[in-house]
């Protein structure tokens, strides 16, 4: 692989794994906090396995870069990061953060299958392994949706608000990162274009099947994942703060 | 020192555990792929492979294989991560299915690569094998475990989760 095409294609992977470390945080927040113990072990553990898969994005790209996962996630700054704002919006209430992880579990869903064949072996080996577990997530999150837009007024009027919110963010999962597609010329990752028109054709009849309604606008300007909303700075405040209280300690 | 082969090792690694489940070793959960042992410098070579790619005892299970090899008065020892092929519960050795079994544990069923194929499948009781059972929670208490009800003996148990 050439240095341009490394490049890119750790400019890619940096996205990926920020996605999974950041969700994997929101995820986390609802330990102690979900409406019944189940939903609280479940979620803990739909946040241990995104956080393990950014470990593994995250070591795919040091193999290319040399940058080591813990001095990644640590010790970057803000202006760094590029995950995409869905991720790191506040947990909201029950139904937004299950409709936020049912979105990024069907992006992972149409995505991991052209990964699985990318001419980048590594990649195709992690998406390999990433796939089988996340069959379980789909599940979760797909039985939960229908549970609260077929459920009451009340879960359908949430469900439905946090669609109407969460879905212009949505739209920008599938912004490209620099040099994206050189990498779809190679082979390497699918083309966004073509990962988003698998992702809405899954994800819109769905919704309509459980009484919600799809908002209309579904943007075509989107902010580059370099932008951030003001809750990410919080949000990399409190997973940082250890770590850097004493950069040189072991554990 | 006697000649270090790799049978030997396999032999040292069937007392690494994994510390979730302490009663099978890291051989009968078929997370060691692969043993090799350099004659001339004599150095081993094992590759592991995750269960869950999240697995928290991964790192555990890293550093007692290579203990383990070490105790064996091999001073070059290196282990490697490897993903593929991705580790499935298929690989459990049917000695391993037993101990589970004993441990309280309900053994995965067998998908052949398939998971999805197994999600009607009746979880029979590990304590008293009544098929009188429910799910409660495909998530447990590590990533590794769902959660079940028994009808008969009326408690809980645990399923290891096929992968």
């Amino acid at each position: 692989m050439d240095n341009i095409t490394t490049q890119h294609l750790a400019n890619k992977l940096l996205a990926m794994a920020d996605d999974e470390l950041i969700l994997a945080h929101r995820d986390s927040e609802w330990t102690g906090h979900a409406p019944i113990l189940e939903e609280d072990i479940a979620f803990a553990n739909i946040a241990q396995d995104e956080l393990g898969h950014a470990n593994i994005w995250y070591e795919l790209r040091q193999a290319l870069t040399a940058e080591e996962p813990n001095q990644v996630v640590y010790f970057r700054d803000l202006a760094g990061y590029r995950n995409a704002q869905i991720v790191e919006l506040p947990k909201g209430d029950w139904a937004f953060s299950m409709l936020r992880q049912y979105f990024f579990d069907m992006l992972e869903q149409v995505r991991l299958p052209t990964l699985m064949n990318s001419s980048y072996k590594p990649l195709a080996d992690a998406a390999t392994k990433i796939r089988a577990e996340e069959i379980y997530h789909l599940r979760h999150t797909y039985t939960w949706l229908k549970r609260l837009g077929l459920g009451t007024e009340e879960s359908n009027r949430r469900l439905q608000n946090a669609l109407n919110e969460l879905w212009p963010y949505a739209a920008q999962m599938f912004v490209p990162v620099a040099g994206e597609y050189s990498l779809v010329a190679a082979d390497i990752v699918p083309a966004p274009t073509a990962v988003e028109a698998a992702w809405r054709e899954q994800v819109e009849p769905f919704l309509t099947s459980i009484d919600l309604t799809i908002p209309a606008n579904w943007p075509t300007q989107r902010p580059a994942r370099s932008e951030h909303t003001k809750h990410l700075a919080t949000l990399l405040a409190d997973l940082q703060e250890v770590a850097r209280f004493d950069p040189q300690a072991n554990w | 020192m006697t000649t270090i082969t790799t049978d030997t090792i396999w032999e040292a690694l069937q007392t690494v555990k994994d510390p979730e489940i302490p009663v099978v070793s890291v051989i009968e959960m078929g997370i060691v792929r692969e043993v090799t042992v350099d004659d001339d410098l004599g150095a081993v070579h094992v590759k592991m492979t995750p269960t869950f790619s999240g697995c928290p005892a991964l790192d555990v299970m890293r550093r007692d294989i290579e203990t383990a090899v070490r105790e064996l008065g091999v001073t070059a020892v290196t282990v490697e991560t490897i993903l593929t092929p991705p580790w499935t519960s298929d690989w459990i050795t049917e000695e391993a299915r037993v101990k589970l079994k004993a441990f309280g544990l309900a053994p995965p069923p067998c998908h052949g690569g398939n998971i999805e194929i197994t999600f009607f499948d009746v979880v029979p009781c590990p304590r008293c094998d009544s098929k009188n059972t429910s799910i409660r929670n495909t998530f447990g208490s590590t990533l590794c475990r769902a959660i079940y009800y028994c009808n008969e003996c009326q408690d809980a148990f645990e399923q290891f989760k096929p992968l």
